[in-house]
């Protein structure tokens, strides 16, 4: 096992197929696309059951439900229903990441000082004026950090849509288990380990930017 | 005028908070509720807001029923301190402050502008404009939230426990700055206290509750302190009352006799000490008490009070057996 695949100049190419840049590129397309869509069903149910309080026992399970959920048993479970394509990698891809972003939506809210709530109520807010101009400003860190978790996940498990012949950086360790290169795979797993740390350090900027800095 | 007409609230479950009350709060005024936990203060207080509203009953500001408005343009009428502030924490300590202004309309440098205007009010200088909440201690922080309710210069304000989230020390100076403020602005004020003595130090009325939300008594506080309605009060007011009463009394009426050449002056007139060097133990003019001058007749070594001008002059003596006298005639002219 060595370097040479990772520091081989032609993996490296921009035009061609399977090159490394290539699969970055397809692969945080996967990892950004299966963000989205779990956010925009996440998010709002957390946001709901934290504002509210209704449904808790769904934010707390929905947790430990989803970390136990085997990623690649369920993609092979939509293949077989669904067949081969996109969709049944981005199904299985939100799934991963709905889990700790409802959690944190929901801890994010629950975890409120209710005093500031209420001064905000008694000064005259109006209910969607409490919701963007004071809770959620300030549940942001804690939904911030299950974001970040759910993107570290989904940046290491997007590894499994080369099983279904999508590409991503799985397809160099699929196709490098496959024919022995133990130097393709070693170059997979450092580019997605890489990736994931990058994938982070700009999340952590983005949140040093949205977030005030009086909740630091 | 705050009017309270029959109110009663009663709780999903069964329990009433406020029973039947009925009262008035005066235009200008510091009335303060106060009473052991479970009376309904805190009730009472948000019914005022339309935070809670009233099962039965009228609440009128100004002779207008407070149920027939909408929730958010009545309170940004009204200003609100709770306890420990409730400041935005995300936000910087000018932004808090121009949090009603802003939803009444006005722009945001406008809105700015005035909020530094109040900061200075509260006794806060411009250096905190741009600090946020966490950096600030407890009493600058209820500082700050009495300048966010006094923003938009609202007629009422609504303080549940404003002052009870610090320590004694600082409570004493936010006492001191709230009256001097409240002497500048009158507003209506309804505000909510476990602690009799910060209603009778802060209130011009206080109310007076009993556990299970009914009025037991409402008065000025020195009413309160000499004629408590019924053993409830009498308990609830403390032991010292009749001293405490005695801070209500200037001591304008009081008779004093001629100085005598035991009290020695300097050059300009103001008391040294007393010939065999013991000292004066402190003075009191007309405007002080009466408490402060029995508690200056009780510690001077020799048992007389020294009366002072304006300039700090001595131009009395009240030896404690007159001020025992004066004290009999006020209890029979009460």
């Amino acid at each position: 096992m060595n370097l040479s695949y990772l520091f081989d100049a032609a993996h490296w190419s921009l035009t061609a197929d399977g090159s490394i840049p290539q699969l970055i590129l397809s692969h945080v397309w996967y990892v950004v696309l299966a963000l989205i869509i779990g956010t925009i069903i996440a998010l709002p149910v957390g946001l709901y059951i934290g504002h509210t309080g209704r449904g808790s026992f769904l934010a707390i399970n929905a947790g430990n439900a989803g970390r136990s959920l085997p990623t690649l048993g369920l993609l092979m479970l939509m293949v077989t229903l669904l067949g081969l394509g996109l969709t049944p990698v981005l199904i299985a891809l939100t799934v991963l990441v709905i889990p700790p972003i409802l959690t944190s939506a929901y801890a994010g809210m629950r975890t409120l000082d209710h005093r500031v709530v209420d001064a905000a109520r008694g000064m005259g807010m109006r209910p969607w004026q409490v919701l963007f101009k004071v809770e959620l400003p300030m549940a942001l860190p804690v939904m911030m950090s299950g974001f970040r978790s759910a993107a570290l996940q989904v940046v290491a498990t997007a590894t499994v849509a080369a099983a279904v012949g999508l590409n991503g950086l799985g397809r160099l360790l699929i196709d490098g288990l496959a024919v022995n290169d133990y130097s393709r795979v070693l170059a997979g797993a450092i580019v997605v380990a890489v990736l994931a740390v990058v994938l982070d350090l700009i999340l952590a900027l983005a949140q040093r930017w949205i977030v005030s800095p009086g909740l630091r | 005028m705050i009017t309270f007409d029959d109110v009663v609230k009663v709780y999903p479950g069964g329990s009433t908070a406020v029973d039947h009350l009925s009262l008035e709060l005066p235009t200008g005024k510091t009335t303060v509720f106060v009473g052991p936990s479970g009376c309904g203060k805190t009730t009472s207080l948000r019914m005022i807001n339309r935070m809670i509203n009233p099962t039965s009953g009228r609440i009128l500001i100004d002779g207008q029923d407070v149920a027939g408005q909408d929730d958010a343009l009545l309170r940004r009428k009204i200003g609100y301190v709770i306890q420990h502030a409730g400041l935005f924490p995300h936000r910087t300590v000018l932004d808090n402050v121009a949090t009603v202004p802003m939803l009444l309309g006005k722009s945001r440098k406008e809105a700015r502008t005035a909020a530094l205007g109040l900061l200075e009010r509260v006794g806060l200088s411009a250096e905190f404009a741009s600090r946020y909440p966490a950096q600030l201690s407890g009493g600058q922080q209820q500082r700050v939230g009495v300048a966010r309710a006094l923003a938009a210069d609202p007629p009422v304000m609504l303080m549940d426990e404003p002052f009870s989230a610090v320590d004694p020390v600082v409570r004493e100076g936010l006492h001191r700055e709230f009256l001097r403020l409240q002497k500048d602005l009158g507003k209506t004020i309804a505000m909510v206290t476990h602690d009799i003595d910060e209603a009778i130090k802060l209130g011009d009325v206080v109310v007076i509750l009993r556990q299970g939300g009914k009025l037991a008594q409402i008065g000025t506080p020195q009413e309160l302190l000499d004629h408590p309605a019924d053993e409830f009060v009498a308990e609830f007011v403390g032991r010292d009352r009749g001293l405490r009463s005695l801070s209500f009394d200037t001591a304008a009426g009081l008779p004093v006799r001629p100085l005598t050449a035991d009290l020695l002056l300097d050059e300009a007139g103001r008391p040294v000490s007393w010939g065999d060097g013991e000292p004066t133990g402190g003075t009191f003019t007309v405007e002080d008490s009466l408490r402060l001058v029995t508690d200056l007749a009780i510690t001077s070594p020799v048992g007389i009070a020294v009366r002072v001008d304006a300039n700090g002059k001595a131009d009395g003596l009240v030896p404690h057996h007159d001020l025992v006298d004066h004290l009999a005639e006020r209890r029979a002219a009460k």
